[in-house]
């Protein structure tokens, strides 16, 4: 049926000596003398497609697994207490009470992003959506962290509309809610766009689903798209240079998604769950089929028997090393019993998917793969999924690190002559907001259905995410992600765990009690020792805070060797946290409402002279010093205080301090639904002994805004006084006004800006970059 | 007037959603007889007067830069036709 040689087991072990190319899919020697070693013998071509694509950084987590053990050994009995399934499934899964558990994960599609942003933003929603379907659940949400280079660089300019078209083309096809995320812009992701997908979903307990092929007998089944050429990069060395020169050897490294048919997807796995059908199930994507018989055999009994030509194809002259390693999207793998089989072949049929039988489970702890009867892969399955090369990479702090933290800001030229006089610090807000990464970003937001399903409590620009997960109870969840690069680059450590205190926040602003993370590592290459201590760092820092604050990270993803030409971009370790409201009707949205004129404007926490990786350096060209301070009890007391406050409805409306600190707040607060607001920043001054220009753009950590009606003043500063937690009156909502007015120990009175000016210069930038609408 | 024809189609190898959902729906309409459907685009340049190489060139270099996504798309074919 095929014009290529099949390259069985025997015709390996009679042909020791013949040449693989090895090094062309990404081994090293001491990897191939590893495979050598494990086999006896010399591996196939199809058993080298496999290894080779497992044993990559990206499926293996071979530079990164010393570090990120530290997630499972740092934990306490607190951050166990809701966690039904933790690190190493497709996704970690939570419990949210009144017997429904939540998943959620976020993971990278970076590279692909860059080479076809479309597709390759697209597909980063599906693969992620696929994994969250296959812990059992029904996805109910996704959010989108994304960074790109300068916004007026050509390359953004490619990237940017491709991507956010992918996005909403693929996750408004599948009817799922875009409920938050980020866009950052910074010349260091230039030629390294980071397209981050989170994906959130809801089950059952009994639904719960893993990744294990249990059972002996049971039949091992592929179903959804058919299996294309689709993201095989390597495998096209095997196909065209040791086999059959005369093949086009240029295989896409693309994969096209097709949301319509990833949503009937979605629904013939949640029937196939519902009716108890399948023993395990995971999704296809990195690796292909190499992954899925793979990683299901070696957590279930050990063994599994392929017949490789059952596969249905796409493309016939794909060689058994293509398929092996192919990345078609919209496909999965599940184990059903004999007694089921004809149910599940009626659920298929029901909804017009394609399946496919494979083979079955053994108990031999091998995994067989044949080609029409031939045998073309002999393993021991762990060795494949679990037990590739693990390094301990070198590491050290960066011989500049030192020189960065002491370039500070106000050492700076940057920071010689700051805005003083009232009528200055004015403009320097409205040119703050109308920066690229303070402005609105709605011209991206507005591209993605948020709404869709009709469970979104709050989404972008609000805090968090907010989602009602059970119309009966109003029980729904929060969900938050956040990174500034900029601080990960001053201090990895703290840059990570500034993430997290951020992401925390974030969520308990909106009134939800945080339970578990996250995360996104996007790093440069592990092979630089520079870029390795970044990670180590940052994985140290995360791990140690999420113990501090009592939440256990779930699972993530690790992106490394995001760089270009030396060039590595920022350490940005994105951290997502997820958390629970029991009635999502009790949120606190972040903007001042139009019937709130007169309420009482607080700031909690306390404000501390601290511009280094501001967003007001970042607007001067400065990037050094150190990072603000990390306070994790602080902001865990603030989270208590917040979560009580929305739950007993004391506040209005919150919205965290953090890019921008002070003023950025109270713009967005007012702008978001054009209510201005009337405050003095003289107590602020005396009591934190700060000047206004830092009382309004020092970024410092575990502060919030709220505003209150007057009647719950007092019940509200009883509550902040009795947590010791600082709060001050700074002044009113003023519906009347249309203007953000700030008086202070200035100069010259106090200064004034118009909400309509200030809507219009913080509107308009995107637009003007990007034009009317997406390509 | 003539008019440059360029055809664009999907890598063979690449996934056609749009093909494969017409495939799956011609049976249903009662077109059987059909393995498979893939879609691809035709674009009609207009020329005011006559077609040199010159604009031939240009337009065989927009097809494969512009009019086409070469990472997924292949131009099948740059063509003159006279009246159309």
């Amino acid at each position: 049926m095929n014009d290529f040689n099949i390259d069985t087991v025997t015709n390996a072990a009679d042909t020791p000596e013949t040449e693989l190319p090895w090094a062309e899919l990404g081994l090293k020697q001491d990897e191939y003398a590893r495979i050598l070693e494990i086999l006896g013998r010399r591996p196939t071509a199809a058993e080298l497609a496999m290894y080779s694509v497992m044993w990559s950084e990206h499926c293996s987590y071979k530079s990164s697994k010393v570090h990120l053990r530290q997630f499972g050994e740092k934990v306490t009995e607190e951050m166990q207490k809701d966690l039904m399934v933790g690190i190493g499934e497709n996704a970690g899964v939570t419990d949210l009470g009144d017997g429904w558990a939540v998943t959620f994960k976020i993971e990278s599609h970076n590279h692909p992003s860059y080479v076809e942003p479309y597709q390759g933003a697209a597909t980063g929603i599906g693969g992620i959506v696929r994994d969250i379907i296959s812990m059992g659940a029904r996805p109910v949400g996704v959010m989108d962290p994304l960074r790109f280079g300068d916004i007026d660089h050509p390359d953004t300019q490619r990237v940017l509309p491709g991507v956010v078209a992918g996005i909403g083309g693929y996750g408004n096809s599948l009817g799922l809610p875009n409920v938050g995320g980020e866009v950052v812009f910074d010349s260091v992701y230039q030629q390294n766009p980071l397209v981050n997908a989170l994906a959130v979903g809801v089950l059952k307990h009994e639904d719960l689903r893993l990744a294990n092929a249990s059972g002996v007998g049971n039949k091992v089944v592929l179903f959804g798209a058919r299996t294309g050429g689709d993201g095989i990069g390597g495998a096209s060395v095997l196909a065209s240079e040791s086999f059959d020169d005369t093949k086009p050897s240029k295989r896409p490294a693309v994969q096209v998604g097709d949301p319509f048919a990833e949503k009937v997807l979605i629904e013939c796995c949640l029937e196939l769950f519902h009716n108890n059908l399948v023993e395990g199930i995971q999704d296809l994507g990195a690796a292909g089929i190499s992954c899925a018989t793979s990683e299901l055999a070696s957590n279930g009994e050990g063994g599994m028997h392929v017949e490789l030509t059952n596969v249905l194809l796409r493309d016939p002259s794909l060689t058994p090393g293509e398929i092996l390693m192919s990345e078609s999207q919209e496909r999965m793998m599940a184990v059903v019993t004999p007694e089921n089989a004809a149910n599940f072949e009626a659920v298929m049929d029901k909804w017009g998917v394609e399946h496919s039988w494979l083979g079955e489970v053994t108990d031999t702890g091998r995994l067989i793969i044949e080609w029409d009867g031939d045998t073309i892969v002999d393993v021991d399955p762990r060795t494949v999924a679990h037990d590739g090369p693990v390094y301990d990479r070198p590491y050290h702090r960066p011989e500049w690190q030192d020189r960065l933290q002491t370039d500070t800001f106000r050492s700076s030229a940057a920071g010689g002559d700051l805005p003083a006089s009232a009528e200055d610090l004015g403009q320097a807000v409205v040119e703050l907001m109308s920066s690229p990464n303070m402005a609105d970003k709605s011209w991206v937001t507005d591209q993605f259905d948020r709404f869709v399903g009709g469970n979104t409590a709050l989404s972008q620009p609000d805090d968090a995410g907010v989602i009602r997960v059970d119309d009966r109870t109003g029980l729904g969840i929060g969900l938050a992600t956040d990174c500034n690069d900029r601080y990960a680059y001053l201090d990895p450590y703290r840059g990570a765990q500034l993430a997290l205190a951020e992401s925390y926040r974030n969520v308990a602003t909106a009134g939800a009690v945080p339970l578990a993370v996250s995360d996104c590592l996007n790093f440069g290459s592990p092979e630089d020792p520079d870029i390795m201590w970044q990670f180590a760092e940052a994985v140290r820092g995360l791990a140690d805070a999420c113990m501090e604050l009592g939440i256990p990270v779930t699972g993530g993803n690790v992106s490394l060797y995001n760089q270009t030409a030396g060039r590595a971009i920022h350490p940005t370790p994105v951290v997502g946290v997820l958390g629970k409201f029991d009635d999502v009707s009790r949120r606190t949205p972040s903007g001042f409402q139009r019937w709130a004129d007169g309420q009482a404007i607080y700031l909690l926490g306390t404000t501390r002279d601290e511009l280094d990786g501001s967003e007001y350096a970042r607007m001067r060209g400065h990037l050094g010093g150190q990072p603000p301070a990390v306070d994790l009890i602080a902001e865990k007391t603030l989270g208590e205080i917040l979560i009580n406050a929305s739950r007993d409805g004391m506040i209005d409306a919150a919205h965290d301090l953090s890019e921008g600190g002070l003023a950025a707040a109270l713009a967005e607060m007012s702008l978001r639904f054009g209510v201005g607001s009337r405050t003095s920043l003289h107590e602020l001054c005396e009591r934190d002994g700060v000047d206004p220009f830092t009382a309004l753009f020092s970024e410092s950590q575990a502060r919030v805004l709220v505003s209150l009606p007057r009647s719950e003043e007092l019940r509200f500063t009883d509550m902040t006084t009795a947590r010791g937690f600082p709060a001050l009156r700074l002044g009113v909502v003023d519906a009347e006004s249309g203007g953000i007015e700030v008086a202070g120990a200035f100069q010259d009175g106090s200064f004034g800006i118009g909400l309509d000016e200030l809507k219009e210069a913080w509107s308009s930038v995107i637009p003007s970059r990007f034009g009317g609408a997406a390509a | 007037m003539p008019t440059i024809l360029v055809e664009v189609m999907p890598k063979p190898e690449i996934l056609d959603p749009q093909g494969k959902a017409i495939a799956n729906a011609l049976p249903h309409r009662g077109f059987t007889g059909f393995s498979g459907v893939r879609q691809g685009k035709r674009f009609e340049l207009s020329v005011d007067g006559e077609v040199t190489e010159e604009l031939l060139e240009s337009a065989r270099t927009a097809a494969a830069e512009m009019l086409s996504n070469p990472v997924i798309e292949d131009v099948v074919s740059v063509t003159v036709a006279e009246d159309l």
